[in-house]
């Protein structure tokens, strides 16, 4: 069973549908005990980072995710989902997040009006790491983003894949033991989406520590 | 390297794929659904449905065919057409859509725009906008709704930069003098929009020939480009037009 967390940031109906059609039996989690016994988590998210923050909170979700990383249980992150998992967001006038991952969330800057924020279309992710969620995904394959903030990473090891945007590269996949998390939206991503969320499926997570 | 996208367009009647002229003459083409898969399975990077009869009728949009999109496909989807306020969005972001796009109801009521954007963000709230030339506005064209109808006092210009500082998070703009002919895309207007606004531009209505996609997203300076009739009649394939962009080194996603 795969919990996906529901906690008021934005739409989960793409994501269930498309772990549906690969077969997963999923789960809307409204609260952490609905999530406790799922085998993994997908952590999802569209929308501001502190309205986030706080539906997380609410539900007890910053606590769910805190164990679900000591405790090992695979977990990928989405879209804001990612970017929660990091120490602070300059969104919203600058905020706290879940600090699982060292680093901090940027805006995009660009002076050139023909440089469009948000990052809206298809973009291709460099691998920085192998790892098994990348099986069957060459480096280069493009993926759909949407968002106008990114990931700076403290510690270069957590990259797992990057992306360059006007000029600007960013980590657009973190990888830490059973964490995995992408800025893009594999569930939008078309075949090389869907061979990601299958490889989550099926990943066995390492331990943490 | 943030690539070009390439925008199949089906308008839906009846619940069939049409396609017209100038946005008359209609030809039935076959079932939605069945066809986003086939376009999505041939490297289309995004659809984008508009119940073309559902304003007239003053009936919903068809969220019956929305859902039944979105457990079948798998790329960002945008739905039009019969959308008359926030509840009727956010009935078809939940079917399933990525975004909606909002082109008479947002000349009628702007304020619809930002509400949008404050309930699903800006990323979800696509500016339909259908322009015809007209030398009597400032930029050259001007708004008409009501699929091609309803000329409105309103530059096309104007409309675009003020639709986008009320909340739209992306533009996608429709030529009713080039629509359907296949003799290219309207490259000045297009250009002047995409220079002016900071959100992307999705080209529609002309295109007939890869050369025409080229234009308009170099010289043009759109996101995407649209296409409909090309695909659906004219004996081109997605992976066919993304394999010649590519050929001129336009950046374009080759699965």
């Amino acid at each position: 069973m795969i919990a996906i967390l529901d906690y008021g940031a934005g739409n989960l109906t793409s994501v269930r549908l498309a772990l549906n059609h690969l077969g997963a039996e999923t789960l809307l989690a409204a609260s952490a005990s609905d999530a406790a016994h799922a085998d993994k988590i997908i952590f999802p998210g569209v929308g501001s980072a502190a309205s986030g923050m706080q539906g997380l909170r609410a539900r007890k979700f910053d606590a769910l995710l805190a164990d679900a990383f000591a405790a090992g249980k695979p977990v990928l992150s989405i879209c804001l989902g990612m970017q929660m998992l990091f120490d602070t967001s300059e969104e919203d006038g600058g905020i706290d997040a879940l600090g699982l991952i060292p680093g901090v969330i940027r805006k995009f800057a660009f002076a050139d009006f023909d440089v469009k924020v948000p990052h809206i279309g298809w973009n291709t992710v460099e691998h920085d790491a192998k790892h098994p969620l990348w099986r069957n995904i060459p480096s280069g394959t493009a993926f759909y983003f949407v968002h106008s903030y990114y990931a700076s990473t403290a510690n270069a090891s957590d990259a797992a894949g990057s992306t360059e945007y006007a000029g600007c590269r960013f980590t657009s996949v973190v990888a830490k033991n059973n964490f995995f998390a992408t800025q893009f939206h594999p569930e939008r991503s078309g075949k090389a989406g869907m061979t990601l969320l299958k490889n989550f499926l099926e990943w066995e997570a390492p331990k943490c520590c | 390297m943030l690539l070009k996208r390439l925008i199949v367009c089906l308008d839906v009647r009846d619940r069939k794929v049409t396609k017209g002229v100038r946005f008359c003459g209609n030809v039935d083409l076959g079932d939605p659904v069945e066809m986003a898969k086939l376009y999505s399975a041939d490297g289309a990077d995004e659809l984008v449905f508009y119940d073309i009869t559902a304003s007239a009728e003053n009936r919903p949009i068809d969220l019956d065919m929305v859902r039944r999109t979105a457990e079948n496909i798998f790329i960002p989807f945008t739905v039009g057409g019969g959308i008359r306020n926030v509840g009727d969005m956010r009935a078809a972001l939940l079917a399933g859509a990525d975004k909606v796009s909002l082109n008479s109801l947002a000349v009628r009521h702007p304020e619809v725009l930002t509400m949008g954007a404050k309930a699903f963000g800006s990323q979800c709230v696509v500016l339909g906008m259908d322009v015809r030339r007209n030398p009597d506005f400032a930029s050259g064209y001007q708004v008409v709704t009501c699929g091609g109808r309803c000329p409105e006092n309103l530059d096309a210009l104007d409309w675009a930069q003020r639709a986008v500082a009320l909340g739209a998070g992306e533009i996608c703009l429709n030529a009713i003098d080039t629509d359907g002919v296949c003799q290219g895309y309207e490259m000045t207007i297009t250009r002047l929009i995409a220079q002016a606004v900071r959100v992307p531009v999705i080209a529609s209505g002309g295109a007939g020939k890869v050369d025409d996609l080229a234009e308009v997203l170099t010289v043009g300076k759109a996101s995407a480009a649209l296409v409909a009739s090309m695909v659906h009649t004219g004996g081109f394939t997605c992976r066919g037009i993304k394999e010649e962009l590519a050929a001129r080194h336009l950046p374009v996603r080759l699965m």
